[in-house]
């Protein structure tokens, strides 16, 4: 149980996001809940391709033991696969975040609050 | 709205090694741990610095946006033109043309560990300069955007 | 909502992911065979030391293009909500709040 310890603190912080995004009514509360799944999410995808004994899988200076051929020392490699779909979701993340607060700052200035239960007035 | 003292005396001596390690982590993506994005990502932190520290208004003056959302939208097309360029020796698109040729950036890399040369890579270290221009540009225009919108939306209530 | 109707579902999902994490095999991934022909051929094929750049650049290249012009779009977005209005368009948005007060009405 122990060892599962990156999977376990990814499904604490899923909650707590999932928990902010229910129970508070300050708008800007909300977004912050929404990153944290994010982050959470991102934390998921990376601990999935671990390798026990495992190096970055990058061959400048890589810190393999001499004396052994490189074809056998290169199965000590992490997988660098999930990695690099991390780096397009992180970035994806950025974006949305970038443009939620944009809203929150423009309903800020049209309707003077940032309370959800009072921003309700749908035009149309 | 300046911050105190030491946030400006600060803000004078740090964006030079900081913009030097971003130019760093671009330029060095094939080598070692970075790229494009997130070479982009540490250069814009060394301009965002400035930007905070400091009024908006005094850093209004000396930043150029026309520039760069030019430079923006000039990164993406010269990525989307690089991939464009294989169709010339009759491959698909995205295809690496320039490795394993005597062209630039055409050395051969035999298996194993070695330390890197940076002659080496194929089409990607023009990838990786390209993409840090347009992610530089972006994020810092956002965050003039952001407090621009802020003064205008105090100065109206 | 009531509380009741957030709390319930909060805590099925919690136990049922906690279930799940602790099945999960950490250290020991599934299945290695499409990692392995990276790492393998990464060096002669493209050229560089780093395998993680040639997957984001070379092999996957298409999903670093969508990424790219995600967020050139996200930047045009955050350009178009803080546009400043002309005086032409300010009247308009005038116009506009004064006909749905009429059809309030």
């Amino acid at each position: 149980m122990i060892l599962n310890f990156p999977f376990i603190t990814m499904v604490l912080v899923t909650i707590i996001g999932l928990c902010i995004i229910l129970f508070r009514k300050n708008l800007l509360k909300v977004i912050m809940g929404i990153s944290l799944i994010e982050s959470a999410m991102n934390l998921f995808i990376v601990a999935l391709d671990f390798k026990e004994g495992g190096i970055a899988p990058i061959f400048t200076l890589a810190p393999l033991e001499p004396g052994v051929e490189p074809a056998a020392a290169a199965s000590a490699m992490v997988l660098p696969v999930p990695q690099a779909l991390c780096l397009t979701s992180i970035v994806i993340a950025v974006a949305t975040g970038a443009l939620m607060l944009s809203f929150a700052m423009l309903i800020y200035r049209k309707y003077g609050t940032l309370d959800i239960s009072k921003i309700r007035r749908l035009n149309g | 709205m300046r911050m105190s003292k030491i946030v400006t005396i600060t803000a004078d001596l740090l964006p030079p090694f900081i913009l030097a390690f971003g130019l760093y982590v671009i330029a060095h993506g094939h080598l070692t741990p970075g790229g494009g994005f997130q070479g982009g990502a540490v250069t814009a932190t060394g301009l965002l610095l400035m930007i905070v520290a400091y009024s908006y208004k005094d850093i209004a003056k000396a930043i150029r946006q026309d520039r760069f959302k030019l430079y923006e939208s000039l990164g993406l097309i010269i990525v989307i033109g690089v991939g464009y360029i294989a169709f010339l020796y009759g491959a698909t698109f995205f295809t690496n043309w320039l490795v394993n040729t005597p062209l630039p950036f055409g050395t051969y890399v035999p298996f194993g560990p070695n330390p890197g040369d940076l002659n080496t890579g194929g089409t990607m270290p023009l990838y990786n300069i390209f993409v840090g221009v347009e992610v530089f540009c972006g994020l810092t225009i956002v965050v003039l955007y952001m407090l621009s919108g802020l003064e205008e939306g105090e100065g109206s209530s | 909502m009531r509380t009741i109707t957030k709390v319930i579902p909060v805590i099925i999902l919690l136990a049922f992911f906690m279930a799940m994490a602790a099945s999960f095999d950490f250290g020991r991934p599934f299945q290695t065979a499409m990692d392995d022909y990276f790492i393998e051929h990464g060096q002669e094929q493209v050229g560089t030391n780093n395998i993680v750049t040639t997957i984001v650049f070379d092999y996957r290249g298409f999903d670093t293009l969508g990424e790219a012009s995600v967020l050139l779009t996200a930047v045009l977005g955050v350009g178009l909500l803080f546009r400043r209005f002309s005086k032409g368009e300010e009247d308009e948005a005038a116009e506009e709040e004064d006909w749905q007060e009429v059809a309030e009405r």
